[in-house]
C-alpha cells in the first residue's frame, strides 16, 4: 500500500513540459521554420518594394524585347535585334564551347602529364611535377590575366603575324585557321561514312564472339579497319566533287580575308582553363592509376597479356573506376571557372547576363537565370556521376 | 643440430651515380630520347627565363608600386596601424612557438624570416624607405621576444585567446573608431593590394567558422525540419560560383535590404565570402563529425551528460581537431579566390596591378612584368601555406588513426 502511493508520487510529478526532449524538439523546429521562413519574406518584401520603386517588375517578360545588343561571338546568327532571351541563349552556347573545347585539350593535357610524372623517367617526372606545383598554386584568374593581357594582346599585329605550322596564323586579332567549307556532295559522304562506322562495329563485334568462341584468330580490328577505311575513305574519292574543301585564310594589310577566327578571347580563355584543369586531372588520373595494385598488372603479365593489351583491357577500367567520378567533377569546375571569362571580356553566359542587367536593369530574374543554369549544370553533372557509379557497383562483385 | 645465425639484412646501398643515371634516365631507348628531348627542352626555357628575369624584363613598375601592392590606397599617415598589427601577430607567433612547438615553430620562424628579408630588399630606399625596413625588421625581434616570453604561458588557451583578440584588434585599428581624434575612421575603400587579400580570407574563414558548424551540426541533427534547412542552404551554395555571389552581394543585396540600411562594398564582399565559405565549411567540419565513433557519444550519455554538453565537450572537441588541415586547405582555396574581388570592382591585386600599368604611358606595354610578379606573389603564399598544411597535417596525425 505504502509502496503504491510512492510510484504514485512519482509518475504524478511528469518531467515539466520545458525539459521534455519532444516538446523541445518540436519547437525547436517550429522556431528555425518560422525564422528561416521570415528571414525569406523580410528578403521578398524588401525586393518587392524596391522593384516597385525602380519601376522595374520581377517578371521575365523583358527577356522577349529586342536587347540592342552588339554580340561579336557567337554560335548561332545573331544581331542586336534579337531578343534579350535570344542574347542568353548565345551566351550559353558560348559557355558550352569553352567548356567542350576546354574540356577535351585538358583531358589530354592531364593525362600526359600524369603518364609523365609516372612514367621512370627522373627528369621528365620532374617537369611534370613543377607544372603542376606551379599551376595549382595561382589563382585561375591571375593566370587568365597573363594569358590574355599579356600574351594574347601582345601578339604583332596582323601583317607580322606568326605562321604556325599549317595555315595558322597567329595575331592581335586572335587566330585564325582554315574553315572547312561543306561541298554539295557532302551528305552522300557522312551517310556512307556513317554506314561504314556501323558495319565495323558490327563486325567487330561479330569477329570477336567467333574468336571466343573457337579459340581461332578473326583479326577482328584490322577488319574492321578495313572497312571503316574502305568505305569513307574510298567513298570521299568516288561520291564525285570533294565533299569538303577548306577555306584558307589569306593574311591582308589590316585583317584576314577567309579562314575562321578564334578570338584572343577565347583562345585567352580556353588556354588558361586547360592549363590550370589539366594540372588538377593530372593528379586525379595519376591517382587511379597508382590505384590499381601492382599485382594485377604482373597477374596480366604472367597471364601472357601484352604489355598495350594489359593496360587496354585490366588496368585501365579498374583505374577508370576510380578516375571517373572526380574527373567529371574537375569537368565541371572548367564550365563553372569558365565565367572568369567577365574578367578578360569573353561573351560567355554571365558576361551577357551582366550586360543584360545592366541594360535592362532586371538584377533579380536574370541573376536567377544565371544561378539556375550552372545549377542544372551541375545537377546534370552529379546524375551523370550517380548514374556511373551505379554502373561500376554494379560490375563489382 | 647446428643453429645459425640468420645472416644479417643490410638496406641495399644506395646506388652509385652512374647506376642512378641508368636507371632514372637511360632505361631503355625510347627513355634516352625522351631525357635528351627533356634536357634541351629545359635548357632553352630556362635560358629564356633567365635572360628574360634578368636583362629583358623592366620591373620599374613593379619596384615604384611596391606601397600600392602592399596595403593599395591606405593612408600613408595611418601606415603604422599595419606596421603594428603585424608585429602583434609576429608576437603571437613568438609565443605560439614556445607553447606549442613543433609546426608552429616552423609558420613563426617562416613569417620571421620573410619579414626579416623583406626588409633587406635590395632595392633604393626611395622606394622601400627606412622606416618601413625597421618596422618590419622589429618583427622578427619581437618573434624572439614573444618566444622568450612564452615561457611564463602555463596554458595555451591564453595564446588561443590572444589569437581571438587579436583578430578584433585587426578590424578596429584598420577601420578606426569613428569620431576619435587619435584613430580616425579609414573608408574600406582605401584598403587594397596583399592587405585586403588577407583580410578578405581571413575574415571569410573566421566568420564562415561558426556558421559552418551550426550548419554541420544541424544537417546531422535529428530534427527534419532543421536537416532540410540545413542541408538545402549548403547544397544551393555549393552548387552556385563563388562569382555569382559575389556579384548577387554587390548587385541584389541593396535591393533585399530596407532603404535605409547601406552596406560598403567590401562588407559586401566579406559577407559574400562568408556565405561561400560557410557551405565549404560545414562539410568540412561533418567529415569530422562523422569521423568520430558513435561509442563516443554513447559513452557520454551513459556518464549522465546531456546531447549540448555531449556535442560541445566530447563530439566537436575531436572533430575540429581532426578537421584542422582541411581547413587550413580551405583557407588557401578562400586568399585565392579573392582575387574574384576584381569582377566586383574591390581594389585587390590585379586591380591594382592593371591600375599601376595605366598609370604611367611608359609602362603601358609591360603586362607580363606586372601580372607575373603578382602571380609569382601569389605562388609564393599559397605554396608556402600548403606546405605548412602538409607538415601540420602530419604533426596532427590525421589519417594514421
Amino acid at each position: 500500500m505504502n509502496e503504491n502511493s510512492r510510484i504514485q508520487v512519482i509518475t504524478s510529478k511528469s518531467i515539466p513540459l520545458w525539459r521534455d526532449e519532444r516538446v523541445l524538439k518540436g519547437v525547436a523546429q517550429v522556431v528555425s521554420a518560422v525564422v528561416v521562413i521570415g528571414f525569406l519574406f523580410f528578403f521578398f518584401r524588401n525586393v518587392l518594394a524596391a522593384a516597385e520603386a525602380r519601376g522595374l517588375g520581377l517578371g521575365y517578360e523583358f527577356l522577349g524585347y529586342s536587347s540592342g545588343m552588339p554580340l561579336g561571338e557567337s554560335l548561332i546568327p545573331y544581331d542586336p535585334s534579337a531578343s534579350y532571351g535570344y542574347a542568353f541563349l548565345v551566351g550559353i552556347l558560348n559557355t558550352l564551347k569553352v567548356a567542350v573545347v576546354g574540356i577535351v585539350l585538358a583531358t589530354l593535357l592531364g593525362t600526359v602529364t600524369a603518364l609523365a610524372r609516372i612514367s621512370g623517367n627522373w627528369l621528365v617526372g620532374k617537369i611534370a611535377t613543377v607544372y603542376i606545383e606551379i599551376v595549382r598554386n595561382i589563382p585561375l584568374l591571375a593566370q587568365l590575366f597573363v594569358w590574355y593581357f599579356a600574351v594574347f594582346q601582345k601578339l604583332p599585329p596582323v601583317r607580322e603575324s606568326i605562321q604556325l605550322p599549317g595555315p595558322v596564323y597567329l595575331s592581335q586579332r586572335g587566330l585564325y585557321v582554315p574553315a572547312p567549307v561543306p561541298g554539295p556532295t557532302l551528305g552522300t559522304w557522312v551517310i556512307l561514312a556513317a554506314a561504314g562506322v556501323v558495319l565495323a562495329v558490327v563486325l567487330y563485334n561479330v569477329l570477336l564472339r567467333y574468336q571466343l568462341r573457337t579459340g581461332r584468330s578473326t583479326f577482328a580490328p584490322w577488319v574492321a579497319v578495313a572497312v571503316l577505311a574502305l568505305l569513307a575513305g574510298g567513298g570521299w574519292f568516288l561520291v564525285g566533287e570533294r565533299p569538303l574543301s577548306w577555306n584558307l585564310p589569306v593574311a591582308g594589310r589590316f585583317n584576314f580575308a577567309g579562314g575562321m577566327q578564334v578570338t584572343t578571347e577565347y583562345a585567352a580563355l580556353v588556354a588558361g582553363l586547360v592549363f590550370y584543369t589539366g594540372a588538377y586531372i593530372a593528379e586525379v588520373v595519376r591517382a587511379g592509376l597508382l590505384a590499381v595494385n601492382p599485382g594485377q598488372f604482373e597477374a596480366a603479365r604472367a597471364l601472357g597479356l601484352r604489355p598495350l593489351q594489359v593496360l587496354r583491357l585490366v588496368v585501365f577500367p579498374q583505374a577508370l573506376r576510380v578516375i571517373i567520378p572526380p574527373l567529371i567533377s574537375q569537368y565541371l569546375n572548367l564550365t563553372k571557372n569558365s565565367s572568369l571569362a567577365v574578367a578578360i571580356g569573353y561573351l560567355d553566359l554571365f558576361y551577357v547576363g551582366r550586360t543584360i542587367i545592366n541594360q535592362a536593369g532586371r538584377a533579380v530574374p536574370v541573376f536567377t537565370m544565371i544561378m539556375a543554369t550552372y545549377l542544372a549544370m551541375s545537377l546534370f553533372t552529379s546524375l551523370l556521376m550517380n548514374l556511373y557509379n551505379r554502373r561500376v557497383q554494379l560490375v563489382e562483385r | 643440430m647446428t643453429t645459425t645465425t640468420p645472416p644479417v639484412l643490410r638496406p641495399p646501398s644506395p646506388p652509385g651515380p652512374i647506376r642512378w643515371l641508368k636507371k632514372n634516365l637511360f632505361s631503355s631507348w625510347y627513355n634516352a630520347l625522351l631525357t635528351i628531348a627533356a634536357t634541351v627542352f629545359l635548357f632553352f626555357l630556362l635560358r629564356g627565363l633567365l635572360r628574360w628575369v634578368l636583362f629583358q624584363a623592366n620591373w620599374e613598375p613593379v619596384a615604384n608600386s611596391l606601397k600600392l601592392f602592399a596595403v593599395g590606397q591606405y593612408p600613408l599617415a595611418e601606415l603604422w596601424r599595419i606596421g603594428v598589427m603585424l608585429l602583434v601577430v609576429s608576437f603571437l607567433f613568438g609565443l605560439s612557438w614556445r607553447v606549442w612547438g613543433g609546426t608552429m615553430g616552423t609558420f613563426a620562424l617562416a613569417v620571421a624570416a620573410g619579414l626579416g628579408l623583406l626588409a633587406l630588399l635590395p632595392i633604393g630606399l626611395d622606394k622601400l624607405p627606412l622606416t618601413a625596413r625597421l618596422w618590419l625588421l622589429a618583427n622578427p625581434l619581437l618573434t624572439g621576444g614573444g618566444f622568450l616570453v612564452g615561457r611564463f604561458i602555463r596554458r595555451p588557451r591564453w595564446v588561443l585567446l590572444g589569437w581571438g583578440l587579436s583578430f578584433v584588434l585587426l578590424i578596429v585599428l584598420l577601420s578606426g573608431i569613428p569620431g576619435a581624434s587619435w584613430l580616425p575612421r579609414v573608408e574600406s575603400s582605401l584598403w587594397g593590394g596583399l592587405l585586403l587579400t588577407f583580410l578578405l580570407a581571413i575574415v571569410g574563414i573566421v566568420a564562415s567558422f561558426p556558421f559552418g558548424v551550426l550548419l554541420a551540426l544541424g544537417r546531422r541533427s535529428s530534427l527534419p525540419v532543421l536537416k532540410v534547412f540545413c542541408a538545402l542552404f549548403i547544397e544551393l551554395v555549393r552548387g552556385v560560383l563563388l562569382v555569382t555571389i559575389l556579384f548577387m552581394f554587390s548587385i541584389v543585396l541593396p535591393l533585399f535590404l530596407p532603404e535605409q540600411v547601406r552596406i560598403d562594398r567590401v562588407v559586401r564582399a566579406m559577407l559574400a565570402m562568408t556565405v561561400f565559405a560557410s557551405a565549404y565549411m560545414a562539410e568540412n567540419v561533418r567529415g569530422g563529425l562523422q569521423a568520430i565513433p558513435r561509442g563516443q557519444v554513447e559513452a557520454a550519455k551513459a556518464l549522465g551528460l546531456s546531447g549540448f554538453h555531449v556535442t560541445l565537450l566530447i563530439v566537436l572537441p575531436q572533430a575540429l581537431r581532426m578537421v584542422i588541415p582541411t581547413i587550413v586547405g580551405q583557407f588557401i582555396a578562400l586568399f585565392m579566390d579573392t582575387t574574384l574581388a576584381y569582377i566586383v570592382g574591390l581594389t585587390e591585386l590585379l586591380t591594382i596591378g592593371r591600375a599601376v600599368l595605366q598609370s604611367r604611358k611608359e609602362w603601358l606595354l609591360l603586362d607580363m612584368e606586372v601580372f607575373v610578379f603578382i602571380a609569382a606573389l601569389f605562388w609564393v603564399f599559397t605554396y608556402a601555406m600548403s606546405y605548412a598544411s602538409r607538415r601540420l597535417e602530419k604533426a596532427l596525425g590525421v589519417g594514421q588513426r
